[in-house]
């Protein structure tokens, strides 16, 4: 009787344990929220005052790459819940699978980025300080200097947390090779899989703000 | 006693039908770009489709459908935060003298 009541009580504890660290992310992922919503703000009013500046430079991104970037994305983020499943049903060869598959989906992310979509605005001087911007400004188009700013810092920032949520995964798929994880415990995989998510929620307003809307 | 408040697991069938969901919803979204149905309204459709892209995520991806009611509740607050930081200054731009042609 005793060892039941004790194992309950070890059960309880873990459980306890889990639900204080999910509400850590959640409350990490809060703040997340609002800074990248102050973004979204200037992205808003300067949307409204420039509205046809931002219309002409938006035809300056490439659509067919943002495309391609959200696909990656959700598929990503499937693989990171399915992570999260195998962890909890112990099947350790898939979590270690899927956790792959989620490194490799960000990686495509960023390598799409910047060896693909960056250096096309680089070459044509369209970046904070280059040369086509800078005659933008001069020539009084503020507003089209100001959307590729914006989308600069923003897609930049993101793409950032997109770096940091592969580094997590790294960590946790190094964690998953040693045999850290199994039903009994798997906090980690589901609390860094409530970050990357939630990379993969800020993009989805990304891609129609920057590429889509006029 | 059982442990009743055991984590409810998610299977896969349902994580996979909501990335076709996302997968589906996001060919909609492009589809409708472009379509000129004026900046306003193409404006709201599209952030009405990241919206409800979102909340699958957060739903199911992120089981906030399983959560407790606390987390719920916690979650009003940024979101009532962002709404705000989001809607003052927009307000703010279309209220002044000169932005519809007054």
């Amino acid at each position: 009787m005793e060892q039941v009541l004790e194992k309950h009580h070890d059960v309880e504890e873990k459980h306890a344990g889990l639900e204080g660290a999910k509400m850590g992310m959640w409350l990490f992922l809060f703040t997340e929220l609002l800074l990248f919503g102050g973004l979204f703000a200037a992205y808003a009013v300067f949307h409204t005052i420039y509205a046809k500046d931002f219309e002409i430079a938006h035809h300056h991104l490439n659509r067919t790459i943002g495309f391609i970037n959200t696909l990656i994305l959700i598929t990503s983020s499937l693989t990171m819940a399915l992570s999260v499943w195998s962890a909890q049903t112990n099947r350790k060869g898939l979590l270690n699978l899927f956790l792959l598959l989620t490194i490799l989906l960000g990686t495509a992310f960023l390598v799409i980025k910047l060896a693909f979509e960056w250096p096309v605005k680089f070459a044509e001087g369209l970046y904070p300080g280059g040369k086509e911007f800078n005659h933008l400004l001069q020539e009084g188009h503020r507003g089209q200097a100001l959307f590729f700013s914006l989308y600069f810092m923003l897609t930049g920032l993101h793409g950032l947390h997109v770096l940091v949520g592969v580094l997590v995964l790294l960590g946790i798929l190094f964690m998953a090779l040693r045999n850290t994880f199994s039903s009994e415990y798997y906090g980690p995989v589901e609390v860094s899989g409530l970050y990357w998510h939630l990379v993969d929620l800020i993009w989805i307003y990304l891609f129609p703000l920057f590429y889509l809307i006029k | 006693m059982k442990t009743e408040h055991k984590e409810h697991i998610v299977k896969p069938p349902v994580y996979i039908a909501v990335a076709v969901a996302l997968y589906i919803l996001t060919l909609i979204t492009v589809w409708a770009a472009g379509i000129d149905l004026g900046k306003i309204l193409n404006t709201i459709i599209a952030l009405s489709i990241a919206s409800f892209k979102a909340s699958l995520v957060a739903l199911f991806f992120m089981h906030l459908k399983y959560e407790s009611k606390l987390l719920w509740f916690m979650i009003l607050i940024p979101l009532i935060l962002l709404l705000i930081l989001l809607a003052l200054p927009i307000l703010d731009v279309i209220t002044r003298a000169g932005y519809f042609g007054m």
